[in-house]
C-alpha cells in the first residue's frame, strides 16, 4: 500500500509515453516544424481531438467514477471557449482598429477606440455598446481566470441546487440537459452580449502573433497535449486515493456512503465543479483551433455525444475515455468529411456522409447491450483479466453502479 | 342663344332633380362645361356635386367613364360622350342618357378629358354615393370597405343618407357602425363627435382605436409663452422624466431657438479641419488623444472665432428657463380629446382583459401541444420508468407517416383519418421492436437506456434524412381546419389549435380508460408496482411491458400527425419537443397522468406568460422557463403531483 | 447508566399509514439491546428515523451527553456524530477490496479536501488488519468484496461499522441467511462490540436473540409493546397475542 503513485498506476506512465510520442511524431511530420507530411488543418484536427480527449477524461471522472450522468459538460466546454474567445476577438479587433484609426488626422482617444471596437464586434447584432460581461475582455490574465471561474461558478451553483435536493439518476441527467439547453437558447439571443448565433469568430488568429498558422497549430497541439497530460495525471491521482474510493462508492451505493458519514452532496459538488473547470480549459484550447464558436456548439446533443464517447471507450477507466473520444471523433471526421470510400451495393450506393450517423447510433446501441466495458475491454482481454461471474447483477443498488461486465476480478 | 337657353335650363334641372329624369345628364354637364373641360382640381367641385346630386342612374356610369379617361367632348358642340375606340384614329361616341351610339368621329374632332389623380379621387368619392345605394349587395359592401380603408369627411353625408334605405340588416349595421366612426373624426358638430366617441367607447374593434388614436396624438412644442388658443395636453418641465434637459435643449435647437451644442464628433471634425503645421490651436496633433486636450485645442479655436463657441451649462439653463415646453393635441377641440382619452382608457382596459383571455387560450393551446408530445412519455417514462430519448423520433415518424399517406390519398380529410391509425400502427410496431430488442435488456439500467435510446434516436433521424431529404415536407390540414374562431378583434384561436386541444382531451380520456378500466391497464399498474408479484400471479411482465411501451410509442406517433399539421415536418421535428416533453413529465410528477397534464399546463402557461412580459423574445422566454423549472425542482423534487410515501421508491 | 439515545413521542405517517405511532425508546452507553416485532411493526422505520433517512412528523430524538437533537441533521452528520448502521441486506462496496472497504469506513476526516490528500498511514493500515482479523477476513484483504460469500459480506459490514468507531450500532437482521457457525461468530462479534458501545439489534430469529442474552424491546404497530428480558416478554400475554394471532 505504501507504494508511490506512479508505481501503483503504471497505466499513467504508459499513457504519458504514448502521448509524448504522438506529439513528437506529429511535430516532426507537420508543415510548421517538420517534413510536412501532415497538413496544418489535420494538425488542428488532432489538436482539437486532444482537447476532446481531455473533456472525455473529465466526463469519465464525473460519470464513470462518480456516477453522475451529466449531459451538460459541453456547456462548460463552450463557456470556456467563449471566455478565451472574448479576449482573442477583442484584442485582435483592437489591433485592427488602432491601426486604421492611426491613419486619421487626429489620434484617437481611448473611448473612441473602444467605441470602434464595439461597432466592429457587435455590428452584426445591430449594436455597438459593450455589454457588462465584456468588462474584462481587454485583459488576457483576467479572461484566463474567467475561463475557469465562470464555468466553475455555474457548475457550483447548478450542482448545489441539484445535489442539495437529492436529484439523482435520469432526473439529474434531464436537469443537466435542461441547463445546457437554457444556456444555448440564451446565447442564441442577439442581446445576450455574445453576438447571438453569429458567435465569436476569427479565433485562430492570435493577436500580435505574426507566425503562420502552420506554426501556431503546432503550438496549440503542444498546449493541448500538455493539458491532456496534466489533466490525466490529476484525474488518475484523484481516483487512486481515498477520494477515489469514496466517489466510486457514491457511484455504486450512495446511501451506504452517506451512512459511513461522508457528505455525498459535497463530494458530488466537488467532482462536478472540478470537472466543469477541466472541461472549460479543454474548451479554451479547442476553440482557438476551431476558429469559431457559436451557441450551436453548446446544444444538448453535444453533451450526449460526450457520454457516448466515454461509453464506447469504456467508462470507469481513464484511458477508455481518451480512446473513446479519440476514436469516435476522428472516425466521425473521416466519415463525414467525405474521405471514406462509398460502398456500392449494385442497387444502392452507401455514402458514408449519409450513413455514418446510422452506423454510430447502431454500434452504440450494440456496445451498450453487449460490451459495456467498451473498447477499453480489449485491454482486459489482452491482459487476461476476467469479469466476475455475478449472474448479471450489478455491483451496487444505484442506477449508475458498475455493471457485471464493467467490473474486473 | 340656344346654348344659353340650354345652360339655364340645365341649372334649373340641377336644382329640381325631380325633373332630371326627363332632361338627362347632358344638360347638367353642359352647365358646367367650362370647368369640366378645364379639369382643375380647385374648380371642379361644383360640377361633380351637381352630377352626383342629379340622382340619375346614368350618372354612375358617366362618372366611372370619366374617371377611366374614356369621356370625350365633341369639339363641334361641346357635348360630352363616352368614347370607344373604333378603327384607326376614330372613336365611337355613346350618349350617356340614352346609351345609344351617336356616331364615329375622327380623333381630331374630339377632345379627351383626362382628369388628374386629385379629380379622380373626388369622382371616386362622388361615386361612393351611388355605390352605397347600388342594388347589388356586393357593390355596396365594396363601397363600405373602401370607405373603411380611407375615410374622408366628404363620405360622411352620403353614408348617413344611405343608411335608412339599406335593405340588408347586416350591411345596415355595418353602415351604422361606420357612420359612428366617421362621425368621430369628421362631424362638424363637437357634441355629435363626443356622442359618437361615447357610443363607441365599449367597442374592441381595431378600427375604433384607429379612429380614436389620431385624436389624442400630441406634438411636443416649445414657445416663449404658452399659446392661449391651443388644445394643450400637458406642460412639461425640463429635467423631469417626461422631458430630460437634453431632450428639451434639443427641442430648442430643432426650433432654432438656441444654438446647437458642440458634440465630440463636432470637435473632432473641427480640429481635423484646422490643423496648421502639426498643431491645432497651440496643441500638437499627437497629443490630441484625450478629450481634455481636444477641448483645450477647441477652446483656442473658439476664442479665435474660427469655430462656434461651446455651449456652457449656464447657457443651457438660461435657454431652458426662457422657454415653456408643452404638448399640444393636433385636435383643436378639448372636449373631443377629453372624451377620446376617456374612451381609449375604457377600451384599453377591455382590451387588456381580452388579451388576458387570448393569452390564456394561447397557453392552453401550447399546453395541449406539450401534453400531446408528453403523453406517450408519461406512459413510457412515467409508468415504466424507461427514459426514451427516441420519443421525439417517434413523433417525427408519426408526422412522416401522415405525409406519406397524403401522397397516396389526396383528399385531406380522408388522409388524416387514415393517417392517425397508420401512424399509431407504425410507431407501435417500432416501439414494440425497440422494447424487445433493446430496452428490455436494460430495465435495471435507466442511464444506459437513456444512452442506448439516444443512439437509436440519431440513427432514426439520419435515416429519415436519407429517405425524405432535409427539406421540410408538408402535411396539409383539411380545409375545414383552416381559419380561426374569432371572438372579437382581440381574441381568436385557430381551428387547428382547437382540434389539438380536443385531441389532447381525447387522449387523456383514453389513457384514463385504459389504465383504470381495462385488463391491460390493470396488468400495467401491477407490473410497474411490483413485477415479481405480478409475474407470480400469472401476468407475463414481458408482454405487458412490450404492450405498454408500444402504446406509449403509438400515442407519440398520433401526436406526430397532430404536430405535423402546424409545424414543418423535418427529420429534427422530434428533437424540438423532446426536452420540453421530459420537463413536462418531470415537473408534473412521474407516474401520474394528471401530473403530465399539470406539467404541460404549467410549462405552457409559464412560457406564454413570460413571452407576454417580453413579447419580442421567445428564446428568452424559453431560457427563463427552464431556469424556473430548475429552481422549481428544488422545492418539489417529485413534481407537482407527487407519489407519496414508500410507493415513491426512495 | 446514562442515556445515550432517547427517542420520545415519535410518529411517522406514510400516505395515511401510521408506521410509527408515539414511539419512545432509550438506550444507554455500552448496552446491548434486541428489538423484535412482527412484520410491519416499524423496526426498519425506527432505524431510518434515528439515522436521519426519514423525518418524523412529530417527537424528539435526543443524542449524547450534550442532548443534541438529531432531527435537523443530515445522514452524514448523524453518522459522524457516532451512529453506525448495518442494513438488512449486506451492503458493502462490491467493486472495492476488503481493505478499501475498511479504509473508507475507518474513523478519519470525512471532509472532501481532507480525503483528497489523505494517504493511508502505517497505524491506519495496522488498524485495518486488526479489524480484518477480528471479523475473520484477514486472508481476504486484497479480494474484491463482491466475491465474498454472503456471511463474509455481513461480517465485512460489521467490520466497517466497527471501523467507524461509533458509539451506537444499529444492526438490522445480522444473522439472516447465515449458517449456524457463522451465526455464532456474529453473536460473538456483537456481544464483544457491546462492551464498549451501545448496540441495537433488530432480529426475527428468537434463537439468535436468546443467544445475545440481553434486554428485549417488542415493537408492534409502531410503538413499544413490551420491554424486558426475553423470558419476561415471551410470557407477556400481549406479545403472545401479537405473535400467534388472536
Amino acid at each position: 500500500m505504501e507504494r508511490s503513485f506512479i508505481a501503483k498506476n503504471p497505466s499513467v506512465l504508459v499513457f504519458l509515453a504514448i502521448l509524448s510520442l504522438f506529439t513528437i511524431a506529429v511535430t516532426v511530420l507537420s508543415e510548421g516544424f517538420g517534413i510536412g507530411v501532415i497538413s496544418t488543418s489535420f494538425v488542428k484536427t488532432l489538436g482539437k481531438t486532444l482537447c476532446l480527449c481531455l473533456i472525455a477524461v473529465a466526463m469519465d471522472l464525473v460519470w464513470g467514477f462518480t456516477g453522475i450522468l451529466s449531459l451538460g459538460h459541453f456547456a462548460f466546454f463552450g463557456l470556456g471557449g467563449y471566455m478565451i474567445g472574448m479576449w482573442l476577438m477583442y484584442e485582435r479587433t483592437r489591433l485592427i482598429v488602432v491601426e486604421s484609426l492611426s491613419r486619421a488626422d487626429i489620434p484617437p482617444t481611448p473611448s473612441e477606440v473602444v467605441d470602434a471596437i464595439g461597432t466592429q464586434i457587435f455590428g452584426v447584432v445591430g449594436s455597438s455598446d459593450f455589454p457588462l460581461i465584456w468588462a474584462f475582455a481587454d485583459s488576457l490574465v483576467l479572461q484566463l481566470v474567467l475561463v475557469v471561474l465562470v464555468p466553475g461558478l455555474l457548475a457550483l451553483v447548478f450542482g448545489w441546487l441539484a445535489f442539495r435536493s437529492r436529484v439523482t439518476g435520469v432526473y439529474l441527467s434531464i436537469l443537466t440537459q435542461a441547463m445546457t439547453l437554457a444556456l444555448a437558447l440564451y446565447l442564441f439571443q442577439n442581446d445576450s452580449g455574445l453576438r447571438g448565433n453569429n458567435g465569436l469568430s476569427g479565433l485562430q488568429n492570435l493577436p500580435g502573433v505574426t507566425a503562420s498558422q502552420d506554426v501556431v497549430s503546432i503550438w496549440f497541439l503542444w498546449a493541448s497535449a500538455l493539458a491532456l497530460g496534466l489533466g490525466y495525471i490529476l484525474a488518475a491521482w484523484i481516483v487512486s486515493g481515498k477520494f477515489g474510493l469514496v466517489i466510486r462508492g457514491i457511484r455504486d451505493n450512495e446511501a451506504r456512503v452517506r451512512f459511513l458519514g461522508y457528505s455525498v452532496e459535497v463530494y458530488k459538488l466537488a467532482v462536478f465543479t472540478l470537472t466543469a473547470c477541466i472541461a472549460a480549459i479543454a474548451g479554451a484550447l479547442y476553440y482557438p483551433q476551431a476558429g469559431i464558436i457559436n451557441p450551436e456548439e453548446i446544444a444538448p446533443i453535444a453533451s450526449i455525444y460526450l457520454a457516448v464517447w466515454v461509453a464506447i471507450g469504456g467508462r470507469g477507466r481513464l484511458y477508455g475515455a481518451v480512446i473513446g473520444a479519440a476514436v469516435v471523433s476522428l472516425l466521425s471526421t473521416w466519415f463525414t468529411g467525405g474521405q471514406a470510400p462509398d460502398i456500392s451495393l449494385g442497387f444502392y450506393t452507401i455514402k458514408w456522409v449519409d450513413w455514418w450517423q446510422v452506423l454510430l447510433g447502431v454500434s452504440f446501441v450494440l456496445v451498450t447491450l453487449f460490451a459495456p466495458q467498451g473498447i477499453g475491454g480489449l485491454f482486459d482481454l489482452w491482459a487476461n483479466r476476467r469479469h466476475p461471474d455475478r449472474h448479471g447483477t450489478n455491483l451496487g443498488p444505484d442506477d449508475s453502479s458498475l455493471r457485471e461486465k464493467e467490473a474486473l476480478e | 342663344m340656344l346654348r344659353l337657353f340650354l345652360a339655364s335650363l340645365a341649372i334649373l334641372c340641377a336644382c329640381l332633380t325631380a325633373n332630371a329624369q326627363e332632361t338627362g345628364l347632358q344638360p347638367i354637364l353642359q352647365a358646367h362645361q367650362d370647368i369640366i373641360a378645364k379639369s382643375s382640381r380647385k374648380t371642379i367641385g361644383p360640377a361633380i356635386d351637381a352630377i352626383a346630386a342629379s340622382d340619375l342612374p346614368q350618372a354612375q356610369v358617366m362618372l366611372e367613364t370619366w374617371a377611366a379617361k374614356d369621356m370625350w367632348m365633341r369639339k363641334s358642340d361641346g357635348l360630352f360622350f363616352a368614347g370607344k375606340k373604333a378603327e384607326g384614329r376614330s372613336y365611337e361616341l355613346i350618349d350617356f342618357d340614352t346609351g345609344e351610339v351617336v356616331g364615329t368621329y375622327q380623333k381630331s374632332d374630339l377632345k379627351q378629358l383626362k382628369p388628374n389623380s386629385g379629380i379622380r379621387a373626388m369622382i371616386g368619392t362622388a361615386l361612393v354615393t351611388f355605390q352605397l345605394t347600388d342594388p347589388n349587395r356586393d357593390k355596396r359592401l365594396a363601397a363600405l370597405q373602401s370607405i373603411q380603408r380611407d375615410p374622408e369627411a366628404a363620405l360622411l353625408a352620403p353614408l348617413r343618407a344611405s343608411i335608412d334605405g339599406e335593405p340588408d340588416a347586416a350591411l345596415k349595421a355595418q353602415k351604422q357602425r361606420l357612420e359612428r366612426l366617421l362621425s368621430i373624426g369628421f362631424d362638424e358638430d363637437t357634441t355629435a363627435r363626443v356622442a359618437a366617441i361615447t357610443d363607441m367607447s365599449g367597442d374592441l374593434g381595431v378600427d375604433v382605436r384607429a379612429a380614436l388614436n389620431p385624436l389624442v396624438v400630441t406634438t411636443r412644442q416649445v414657445a416663449v409663452e404658452l399659446p392661449g388658443n391651443a388644445n394643450i395636453a400637458a406642460i412639461l418641465k425640463p429635467g423631469s422624466e417626461a422631458l430630460t434637459r437634453d431632450a428639451a435643449y434639443d427641442l430648442l435647437v430643432a426650433n432654432e431657438l438656441a444654438a446647437p451644442r458642440v458634440s465630440a464628433d463636432d470637435i473632432r471634425a473641427a480640429l481635423a479641419a484646422n490643423i496648421e503645421g502639426g498643431r491645432v490651436g497651440d496643441v500638437p496633433v499627437a497629443q490630441l488623444d484625450s478629450d481634455a486636450k481636444r477641448v483645450q485645442a477647441y477652446s483656442v479655436l473658439a476664442e479665435a472665432g474660427t469655430v462656434p463657441a461651446f455651449i456652457t451649462p449656464a447657457d443651457v439653463d438660461a435657454a431652458l428657463g426662457a422657454h415653456v415646453f408643452f404638448e399640444v393635441f393636433s385636435e383643436p377641440s378639448a372636449e373631443v380629446t377629453a372624451a377620446a382619452e376617456k374612451a381609449l382608457e375604457r377600451i384599453e382596459l377591455k382590451v387588456g382583459l381580452n388579451q388576458t383571455l387570448d393569452l390564456s387560450l394561447d397557453a392552453i393551446s401550447l399546453a395541449s401541444i406539450y401534453f400531446l408530445a408528453a403523453i406517450g412519455l408519461a406512459i413510457t417514462f412515467g409508468v415504466m420508468g424507461v427514459i426514451n430519448m427516441a420519443h421525439g423520433e417517434f413523433i417525427m415518424m408519426g408526422a412522416y407517416t401522415g405525409y406519406v399517406v397524403q401522397q397516396f390519398i389526396p383528399d385531406h380529410t380522408l388522409s388524416i383519418i387514415v393517417a392517425i391509425p397508420m401512424a399509431f400502427a407504425v410507431t407501435f410496431a417500432m416501439g414494440v421492436a425497440m422494447e424487445r430488442l433493446v430496452i428490455r435488456w436494460l430495465y435495471a439500467r435507466p442511464l444506459e437506456t437513456l444512452l442506448a435510446t439516444f443512439g437509436i434516436s440519431i440513427a432514426l433521424q439520419q435515416l429519415a434524412k436519407n429517405i425524405f431529404g432535409t427539406q421540410a415536407r408538408p402535411l396539409t390540414a383539411p380545409g375545414w381546419l383552416d381559419g380561426a374562431w374569432v371572438l372579437n378583434d382581440v381574441v381568436s384561436i385557430s381551428y387547428i389549435r382547437i382540434a389539438i386541444f380536443v385531441l389532447a382531451m381525447i387522449f387523456l380520456g383514453l389513457f384514463l380508460y385504459i389504465m383504470k378500466r381495462t385488463r391491460l391497464g390493470l396488468e400495467m399498474r401491477a407490473v410497474t408496482q411490483n413485477p415479481r408479484m405480478a409475474g407470480s400471479m400469472g401476468i407475463n411482465p414481458g408482454r405487458v411491458n412490450m404492450l405498454t411501451f408500444g402504446l406509449g410509442s403509438g400515442i407519440a406517433g398520433i401526436a406526430g400527425v397532430a404536430i405535423g399539421l402546424f409545424a414543418k415536418v423535418t427529420s429534427d421535428l422530434g428533437s424540438d419537443y423532446i426536452v420540453q416533453s421530459f420537463m413536462t413529465v418531470v415537473v408534473g410528477g412521474v407516474g401520474n397522468i394528471w401530473g403530465a397534464l399539470a406539467g404541460a399546463g404549467m410549462i405552457g402557461g409559464l412560457q406564454k406568460g413570460i413571452e407576454w412580459m417580453n413579447p419580442s423574445n421567445t428564446l428568452a422566454a424559453q431560457t427563463y422557463m427552464i431556469v424556473f423549472i430548475i429552481i422549481f425542482i428544488q422545492f418539489r423534487p417529485r413534481g407537482i403531483i407527487a407519489l407519496k410515501g414508500r410507493a415513491a421508491g426512495d | 447508566m446514562s442515556t445515550l439515545l432517547e427517542v420520545s413521542g415519535v410518529s411517522v405517517t406514510f400516505d395515511g399509514f401510521r408506521a410509527i405511532n408515539n414511539l419512545s425508546f432509550q438506550i444507554g452507553n455500552a448496552e446491548l439491546r434486541a428489538v423484535i416485532g412482527p412484520n410491519g411493526a416499524g423496526k426498519t422505520t425506527f432505524m431510518d428515523i434515528v439515522t436521519g433517512k426519514t423525518r418524523p412528523d412529530e417527537g424528539r430524538v435526543i443524542w449524547g451527553e450534550k442532548s443534541v437533537s438529531l432531527l435537523q441533521m443530515s445522514e452524514a452528520r448523524i453518522a459522524q456524530a457516532g451512529i453506525g448502521r448495518k442494513f438488512q441486506k449486506p451492503t458493502v462496496f462490491e467493486d472495492q477490496t476488503v481493505q478499501e472497504n475498511l479504509l473508507m469506513a475507518l474513523k478519519n476526516k470525512r471532509g472532501w479536501l481532507g480525503v483528497l490528500f489523505y494517504r493511508p498511514s502505517g497505524p491506519d493500515l495496522d488498524k485495518v488488519e486488526e479489524l480484518a482479523t477480528e471479523i475473520g477476513l484477514k486472508d481476504e484483504l486484497t479480494r474484491k468484496s463482491g466475491e465474498l460469500s454472503h456471511g463474509q459480506k455481513q461480517w465485512l459490514e460489521i467490520g466497517m461499522l466497527l471501523a467507524q468507531e461509533p458509539r451506537l450500532l444499529l444492526v438490522d437482521e445480522p444473522a439472516a441467511g447465515m449458517t449456524p457457525q457463522e451465526r455464532e461468530h456474529t453473536t460473538d462479534l456483537l456481544v464483544q462490540a457491546s462492551k464498549t458501545r451501545a448496540v441495537v439489534v433488530v432480529e426475527h430469529d428468537m434463537e439468535f436473540v436468546r443467544r445475545l442474552n440481553c434486554k428485549v424491546t417488542v415493537l408492534h404497530e409502531g410503538s413499544v409493546l413490551a420491554e424486558g428480558s426475553l423470558d419476561h416478554v415471551t410470557s407477556n400475554q400481549d406479545v403472545i397475542d401479537v405473535y400467534l394471532g388472536r
